[in-house]
């Protein structure tokens, strides 16, 4: 039983790993209606510009909100400059697109700051957290500022004319249109709301996992599982997707006897599958209606 | 008098044989990619990719042949070196080493970098009779001159690596309760069988967990409370730097002082106990060939003084903290020995066999006491090790250099 | 946030693509096919082990545009199947002595029924959902293949080393040309046979299915066959590719085909052009050739270059290859004219 509390504890530690990935990923998903395989790597530039802000001196805090402008400003130059001229181009061409955006981030950031990992410093400290060895400070301070971006994110979207004007823009671009919204200022905004926001996430995940150029391979992919298990229109979702990723990863791990511990991806995949078979849109997603 | 007359043209006689045969001895040969102008060098490594922090070996290589170029070359031949991207897949491996062969028309293929490229191309260069020479991984099988005469380790293999810590431990915590995280690929397998096999029949009582792990894990977190939880008192870290530094920094957190064992691959100071923290890694014991250029007790040795003035001097960009360029250096300075015993003699054959023929050879970074040694039946060069232990801000040396030959 | 559903009017993620304009005029294919022919024959024997290269990657890009192209379904992990195709042919030959050109039907019908069965649970899935469970298949392929539990047959994280068949009744050919006629045939067959399959009934079905499928399913289509059909198909022509590859390549082992494979797929279709066939084989030519062209430019940089260069080619051509193609058909139609 207490094997069973640790690896639950240390899954939610994990988890909120994931959460926060998830939450930028929904952040793009509302903005440009699909997913964007270079938010990792945007997110690990990120983090690699607030270490190098550090490096020359400025203290964690203003490095934190420097990084965040800059990201937003970034994620906004990137829509403009790269996105914007294919926005007439085919989904998978988009897509193609972010593959190339990978790369290059990817293989400037290794050129560099190459690829040994660096220490990141944390803001929280990293003492056991009341008491319980399993989670330190950090991973708790990380999990209470996931949950806060999810409740801004929440309000912003379901209160502020922004937040619903870029909803409206993604889902229905035609009748945003027509309604007086500027549809493609509001997928710029979202990029870099989006950029920002994993910046956050890149910032709270490299004290954990060290900051290297491919840091953030492995989480995308738990981050996309979890936003598609929590229903990629649903920041609440994409949180709780998170901790339930990490939770079950771990337990599949420990009691699934022979192939658990070297097959718990693939199993945590399938899981999210045979989830998806039967309800298409995640657990909190909403329902979409096609017009035929 | 008569005497000392015939005595000396005796001696003269002999002189004129030796040097005629000398003479005979110095025809210039070669093979595709030699010249009396330029050696051609092949290398593949994996610049791009998921292995790409490895990328920095080559660029060392390339940086130190520039070096030997500079300074005049071997015996008047400049080096040509020609290296490629494999992105750490075997079928992009196969197709770049047939570049270097058949287009580029190198001599030979030198270090190339991972167990399953040198898997996939070590077939194909074995039966066009072109050496595969000091290939960078620790896997076994490369040092298997009866079956593939054409390919020869450089570094320590990994399974006698995996042996020395299982007799370290069979001495020293006989009643050792260890468990085990390893990589799940051929680098992880490796070191497991080593220490299985250097435990012998006692592996399976000593041994409580085997914990594998995937690259593409973010965070070992999970593997880590299992092996708490296992009630090992021994930790065997089969983990590549990021993983081993976030091992470390796990440890702590969870307040687990096993004996902690941390494999060659993860020791290096700079890349790995520095960012894990020094407080973290107290006591961490390894085993290691090589000097650790941030570490500061090389800072006053010769040969690493000679190594960082190259790094300022020919590849500037470097990390000194990278432990691979450490390895870089190492391995072309081996092959540098090697050219210059070639003469100009500079066959395939000849390679192999003047690599094969290294004696008491040691590169500038190598530990003292660790020697490079190979014969026509032994093809691994790199077979001793010195166990080490994390005390301060640098490793401590103790015993001696052991050596975990495979008999 | 809230029960309330949205109504979306959504574009189609595939372009229709008429089925004429997916293959090529007899004319330029008897060109083709010529010089596929004749070219070898003057070139070194590398250069002849990229070609082969070239249609083995055209093979497992082609079945993907069948897929995607053709059905509509998308699919991130192609690359399992390649996988499934590639161990089959080696375990055949290497751990039962079967003769390689029979390893390959075998494969083809292995990797059938895997996509067929992976395509029961992807009917119910669409869009970005399809292309999480196909990336979850291409990223779990390795782990599997990896397992302890199958080492005995597949080497496990050693792979198995593959042996080249030389030319068979004493052709005075290397090994290297054989295997390039032997693919060239193969190729040739299935590329004839995937032309034929879109012209056909279930091609028309297909592409449907891709252009609306409650419109497809109204007409009476059944859709649920169609799809999980597609999904054989494909995955049975990867498989035979995957075959060819492992004879090619003399090597399997899991680290081949990581999910790395399977983007480099996706990205020879949509440079090739989506649900143009022909264009398989010049996205193939990129995925081989522009990694190398950008590492030339760049040791340090190759990636950005690659992926600086991937952007020319989608600003430049959004379409792919298709686009070109189509542009130079209009030209010369305009030059006869005059």
């Amino acid at each position: 039983m207490e094997l069973f509390t640790n690896q639950v504890l240390a899954g939610i530690a994990t988890g909120a790993i994931y959460a926060c990935m998830a939450l930028a990923v929904v952040m793009i998903y509302q903005a440009i209606d699909h997913l964007n395989f270079a938010q990792g790597e945007m997110a690990m530039f990120s983090t690699f510009i607030s270490w190098q802000l550090m490096q020359w001196g400025l203290p964690y805090w203003v490095a934190f909100v420097v990084t965040l402008a800059f990201s937003f400003a970034g994620g906004i130059a990137i829509e403009r400059v790269l996105f914007k001229p294919l926005t007439k181009a085919p989904i998978l061409t988009q897509v193609a697109g972010f593959i190339a955006l990978y790369s290059i981030i990817n293989s400037f950031a290794g050129l560099t700051w190459d690829f040994t990992i660096k220490q990141y410093p944390t803001p929280f400290g990293s003492s056991p957290f009341l008491g319980s060895q399993l989670i330190s400070t950090h991973q708790a301070g990380m999990i209470g500022i996931t949950l806060l971006l999810l409740t801004g994110l929440y309000f912003f979207f379901q209160y502020t004319r922004v937040g619903l004007a870029m909803r409206a823009a993604a889902a229905v671009p035609e009748s945003a249109r027509l309604v007086g919204i500027n549809t493609s200022w509001m997928i710029a905004l979202g990029w870099g709301m989006a950029a920002a926001i994993g910046s956050i996430a890149g910032m709270l995940i490299a004290p954990v996992v060290f900051l290297e150029p491919n840091m953030m391979g492995g989480v995308l992919i738990y981050g996309f599982a979890a936003a598609v298990l929590g229903g990629l229109t649903s920041p609440f979702g994409a949180v709780l997707g998170g901790f339930l990723v990490g939770i079950f990863e771990n337990l599949a791990g420990t009691y699934i006897p022979h192939v658990g511990n070297e097959m718990k991806l693939p199993i945590a995949l399938a899981l999210i599958i045979s989830v998806l078979v039967i309800k298409p849109a995640g657990l909190f997603g909403r329902n979409i209606v096609k017009r035929v | 008098m008569q005497v000392v007359q015939q005595l000396r043209i005796a001696a003269l006689a002999t002189a004129v044989i030796a040097l005629t045969s000398g003479g005979a001895l110095a025809q210039k040969k070669y093979d595709t990619g030699a010249s009396d102008t330029e050696i051609k060098i092949g290398n593949i490594m994996p610049y791009s990719g998921p292995a790409s922090a490895y990328g920095v070996i080559g660029k060392t290589e390339e940086a130190y042949f520039k070096k030997i170029n500079a300074e005049g070359g071997i015996n008047g031949r400049k080096i040509t070196f020609v290296s490629y991207d494999d992105a750490y897949s075997p079928p992009k491996a196969v197709e770049q080493v047939r570049k270097l062969v058949e287009s580029d028309e190198v001599l030979f293929v030198f270090n190339p970098l991972g167990t399953p490229s040198n898997s996939a191309i070590q077939k194909y260069l074995n039966g066009k009779k072109i050496p595969q020479l000091f290939v960078a991984t620790g896997a076994t099988k490369w040092n298997d001159p009866k079956n593939f005469p054409w390919t020869m380790g450089w570094q320590p293999s990994y399974q006698s690596e995996g042996r020395i810590y299982a007799k370290y431990l069979l001495k020293d915590k006989p009643g050792a309760k260890i468990g085990v995280l390893f990589q799940n690929d051929d680098f992880g397998k490796d070191y497991l069988k080593g220490l299985k096999d250097g435990l012998g029949d006692k592996a399976a009582s000593m041994i409580v967990l085997e914990e594998s792990y995937e690259t593409s894990e973010p965070s070992i977190d999970g593997h880590i409370v299992k092996l708490k939880a296992s009630g090992a008192d021994t930790f065997f870290s089969v983990t590549t730097p990021k993983f081993a530094a976030q091992a470390i920094k796990k440890l702590a957190e969870i307040d687990w002082h096993p004996l902690h064992i941390v494999v060659n691959v993860s020791a290096s100071v700079g890349s790995v106990i520095k960012p894990a923290g020094f407080e973290n890694s107290q006591g961490i014991l390894s085993a290691a060939y090589a000097k650790d250029a941030a570490d500061a007790q090389w800072a006053n040795d010769p040969g690493m003084k000679k190594f960082t003035e190259f790094l300022a001097q020919y590849y500037p960009d470097a990390n000194k903290l990278d432990s691979s360029t450490v390895y870089g250096y190492g391995a072309a300075q081996t092959l540098v020995k090697v050219l210059q015993m070639c003469g100009d003699d500079l066959t395939r054959a000849n390679v192999m066999k003047q690599a094969a023929s290294l004696k008491d050879f040691t590169p500038d970074t190598l530990l003292p006491g660790v020697k490079i040694n190979t014969s026509a039946t032994d093809f691994a060069p790199i077979e001793q090790l010195q166990m080490q232990r994390f005390k301060g801000e640098k490793w401590e040396l103790f015993g001696e250099a052991i050596s975990g030959a495979i008999e | 946030m809230s029960a309330v559903e949205e109504i979306a009017s959504q574009t189609p993620a595939v372009q229709a693509v008429p089925k004429r304009a997916m293959t090529l005029s007899a004319g330029t294919a008897f060109v083709i096919v010529l010089l596929l022919l004749v070219v070898p024959l003057f070139v070194k024997n590398f250069i002849i082990f990229q070609m082969t290269m070239l249609l083995i990657y055209g093979l497992a890009v082609l079945a993907l545009n069948i897929l995607t192209g053709g059905s509509g379904q998308f699919s991130l992990g192609n690359s399992a199947f390649y996988a499934i195709g590639a161990y089959t042919s080696a375990i055949l030959m290497e751990q039962y002595n079967v003769n390689y050109a029979l390893t390959l039907p075998v494969a083809g019908v292995i990797c059938f029924g895997a996509g067929f069965l992976f395509g029961q649970p992807a009917l119910r899935l669409s869009g970005v959902y399809l292309a999480l469970a196909t990336f979850a298949l291409a990223t779990a392929m390795p782990q599997i293949l990896k397992l302890g539990f199958f080492e005995h047959w597949t080497g496990g994280v050693q792979g198995l080393v593959v042996t080249k068949p030389d030319a068979p009744f004493g052709l005075p050919m290397s090994q290297d040309m054989w295997l390039y006629y032997f693919t060239l045939a193969i190729t040739i067959a299935i590329y004839v046979f995937s032309v034929n399959l879109l012209r056909s009934r279930s091609g028309r079905a297909f592409m449907a299915i891709r252009d609306n499928e409650i419109a497809a399913s109204a007409m009476g289509i059944d859709v649920a066959t169609y799809k999980t059909l597609a999904f054989g198909v494909s995955a049975g022509i990867t498989g035979v590719a995957g075959g060819l590859g492992a004879i090619a390549v003399q090597f399997v082992a899991p680290d081949s085909y990581t999910i790395t494979l399977a983007i480099s797929l996706f990205l020879g279709m949509v440079v090739g052009g989506v649900g143009w066939l022909p264009g398989s084989f010049v996205g193939s030519a990129f995925i081989i050739f522009v990694p190398n062209i950008a590492e030339g430019i760049s040791k340090g940089l190759s990636g950005a270059v690659f992926g600086v260069l991937l952007f020319l080619v989608i600003f430049l051509v959004p379409h792919g290859s298709r686009q070109v193609a189509m542009v130079a058909q209009q030209l010369l139609g305009k030059l006869r004219k005059n």
